[in-house]
């Protein structure tokens, strides 16, 4: 820290005894010099305050930026991929696991229509999900994924998913929702098992069903 | 800005003590309009010790339901509103405008100022307190009950879980945070500012270093909280959704933003204390304080590190190890500057002149139990055990002995050491020997066992227990009823104090005090140092 020499001054002018040379923030200063002096010092800190604020609403886009870099939290991305021609890595098996869940608070029905596959990496893979309404009231979904481990988040690209879109069920329809995917083969050897988790939210209260049809069919 | 106390020329000599005495206002309205330090210091005491009572009764409460096994005094809700509510009026009721009572107080005295540099903003900063607890008090008697989410108000806990109490959790803490924001702004500018001439940066006492650095963390981390807060809100009743995966949001981020401010946080409520255990035990030992700049640097960097440890309240959430190591490793390197100052301490005492005066005795108590919360921090730490340990006793112990052997011990060692000089009487010794004594031996049977408990397995803030923790719960119930009695014994000595019963002290007080405090008249008058004092 830069206040060493500063008290070394100190020191040195204690020591000479001629109490005039010491540093002083308050010597010579006027009631309105001090005013203004504190009110630069307010000013500034002020300043902080209103800084770190804002900091704290920046985190939240800071943190999705975070995640979409390092591909940690399992969050995969929420736009669809193009699929490119990639080579298949036909060296080794990926089983891909799903796992489907609803919220506390959703009526729905809804599951993988198969446990798991295996695929190639950069291998297209294909699953349907079966959802069904069986509650009395029309209900628009929303399905959040993530995946396990985490890390593998970054490497399963997908094509097509319903989780890319709000999904809108009469009372008592029903209905096959399809998701198409690759495992992008830079995947870590390590890695032969991933777990994709869907977890089924109600969000009626959110949104209008007119947006959700209009959003749907652009 | 009302800087009436200073003088236009501070060399003047002709400066009065008395002349400003007949502006005073006489009764309630002397406490609700005064811009003086002194008395806006006892006012946050008072409030502070107000509040400590409260959540103490809250406490009580808990360790009432938990004396044994089963559901019988409160409901499960209640008992959550309890743990809930005991945590944020410890934290922002008593230990935080406690010592920014002991500041406002102190460092004016200690740097030779007159007053705080705002002190109308000083005003300011202390009356909205008592509105901002008014307001959560008040939402416990609310239809659905007050907070209930842990002082830590997790999401979902706090956005989809809670009842309509959250607005006014989250105003509350809002003036909370512009409370502490204002006091802060104050004490940086006092300390930068307003300095007696020849009052360097490294002639300053640690009190002051320790509040300067507290501050600053202030000024860093409440609008954060503010942040936080304010999403909470708007995700419970205006459908945003920072927290809530359904709209694209992540729960874990509020534990990212929480921590970020939370962990500083804890540095907040134990820096000041590691400025006022460096000024007592220097005077009891009668020797310098050893490694002044080693105690600065430490502060500092103890400060500095807050930043960047926050995971580790998170290790459970599903890290990457990368993070869990970093996190695990810088959080061990903070018990570096940590141990220098304990070492200093005990250096300070080694072949000292020592007496036990109350004051030191609840310093030596705060550096021996506040080192076994370290550890038991430390243990903490560790990535691996912290998945067994995370959210039990273990973990409540450990704060405890941090927060209350640690923090409040050193609030009562402040007042202790300083009440003197404040009334100008000595307090009732053998009193406060009984408030020592009583309240050591209590602290540890309450917190110690809880060690245990919580290595067995047991969960924290449930209202209920497996058998197998019964008796040790009993004897943590019986230490936390005679702890809590034991501060009405300080009550008691407090209120004698303030209608002056007790012997005369001298303006020095305590043989072997040394700072400007102890230079002026005791009781410290009104106003002091309206001509700066040159420091030597």
């Amino acid at each position: 820290m830069s206040n060493q020499p500063e008290s070394e001054k100190g020191n040195a002018a204690a020591d000479s005894s001629s109490n005039d040379e010491l540093s002083s923030p308050i010597t010579h200063k006027t009631r309105a010099e001090l005013a203004a002096q504190n009110a630069k010092t307010v000013k500034k800190l002020v300043f902080v305050v209103v800084g770190m604020l804002g900091f704290s609403f920046a985190l939240v886009p800071l943190y999705d930026v975070f995640c979409d870099l390092t591909g940690l939290n399992g969050k995969p991305s929420d736009q669809a991929a193009i699929y490119e021609s990639v080579e298949i890595d036909t060296s080794r098996m990926v089983k891909v696991e799903f796992i489907t869940r609803t919220h506390s608070d959703m009526p729905w029905e809804f599951k993988a229509q198969v446990a798991d596959i295996r695929v190639h990496p950069g291998q297209m893979g294909e699953v349907e999900f079966y959802v069904r309404n069986p509650s009395d009231k029309d209900i628009i979904a929303q399905a959040i994924p993530s995946v396990s481990p985490g890390t593998a988040a970054l490497y399963i690209n997908k094509t097509e998913c319903f989780c890319f879109k709000h999904q809108p069920l009469k009372s008592g329809e029903e209905a096959l929702m399809p998701m198409k995917f690759y495992v992008d083969p830079q995947l870590p050897k390590n890695i032969t098992v991933l777990t994709l988790q869907y977890t089924l939210y109600d969000i009626s209260a959110r949104v209008q069903p007119a947006v959700v049809v209009a959003m749907n069919n652009s | 800005m009302s800087t009436e106390t200073i003088h236009d020329t501070p060399a003047s000599d002709d400066g009065h003590d008395a002349h400003h005495d007949h502006h005073i206002p006489k009764g309630l309205m002397r406490w609700v309009l005064t811009t003086n330090h002194k008395d806006i210091g006892t006012l946050y005491l008072w409030f502070a010790f107000i509040m400590f009572l409260v959540g103490g009764a809250m406490a009580m409460v808990i360790r009432a339901e938990l004396f044994q096994p089963g559901l019988q005094i409160v409901d499960p809700h209640f008992f959550n509103q309890m743990t809930t509510v005991h945590g944020l009026i410890m934290v922002f009721g008593a230990v935080m405008p406690a010592f920014t009572g002991l500041a406002n107080w102190l460092v004016p005295m200690m740097i030779g100022a007159p007053d705080m540099a705002l002190p109308r903003m000083n005003n300011w900063s202390f009356w909205i307190l008592p509105f901002a607890f008014l307001i959560l008090l008040g939402s416990l008697f609310m239809d659905g009950g007050g907070p209930a989410f842990g002082w830590t108000f997790y999401a979902p806990l706090s956005t989809t879980y809670s009842g309509d109490s959250t607005a006014l959790f989250v105003f509350s803490v809002h003036i909370m945070g512009a409370s502490s924001i204002m006091g802060a702004i104050n004490v940086v500018v006092t300390i930068l500012n307003m300095r007696a001439p020849g009052m360097t940066y490294m002639k300053m006492p640690l009190f002051v270093w320790t509040w300067l650095i507290t501050a600053f963390l202030l000024i860093a981390v409440m609008p954060v909280l503010a942040g936080a807060v304010t999403m909470v809100l708007t995700d419970k009743f205006f459908g945003t959704s920072f927290f809530d995966a359904a709209g694209g949001g992540d729960p874990v981020m509020f534990q990212h933003i929480f921590w970020f401010f939370g962990h500083p946080e804890v540095y907040i409520m134990i820096l000041p204390a590691f400025g006022i255990i460096s000024a007592i035990v220097p005077t009891f030992s009668r020797k310098k304080l050893f490694g002044y700049a080693s105690m600065v640097y430490a502060t500092a960097s103890i400060a500095l590190l807050s930043f960047i440890v926050w995971a580790h309240h998170m290790f459970t959430t599903g890290m990457p190890v990368a993070a869990e190591m970093f996190f695990m490793f810088a959080t061990m390197i903070i018990s570096v500057p940590t141990g220098v100052k304990v070492f200093n301490w005990v250096a300070t005492m080694w072949r000292g002149s020592l007496s036990f005066e109350v004051p030191m005795m609840f310093a030596i108590a705060f550096i021996v139990l506040f080192t076994i919360g370290g550890l038991s921090g430390l243990m903490l730490a560790i990535v691996p055990v912290d998945f067994q340990y995370h959210d039990t006793y273990f973990v409540v112990a450990h704060f405890h002995y941090v927060l209350v052997t640690g923090a409040v011990f050193s609030i009562m060692a402040a007042v202790y050491y300083w009440l003197p000089k404040w009334t100008g009487k000595m307090f009732d010794i053998t009193l406060a020997k009984w408030h020592f004594w009583c309240s050591l031996v209590s602290v540890n049977v309450l917190f110690f066992p809880m060690h245990f408990v919580g290595l067995a397995g047991m969960p924290r803030r449930i209202p209920d227990y497996a058998l197998q923790f019964a008796d040790f719960n009993k004897w943590i119930s019986i230490g936390g009823f005679a702890f809590g009695l034991s501060q009405l014994i300080f009550l008691v000595l407090i209120i004698k104090a303030c209608k002056k019963i007790g012997e005369p002290v001298s303006d020095q007080v305590w043989e072997g005090a040394e700072g400007l405090e102890w230079e002026i008249p005791s009781p410290a008058p009104y106003h002091t140092f309206e001509t700066p004092p040159v420091i030597k």
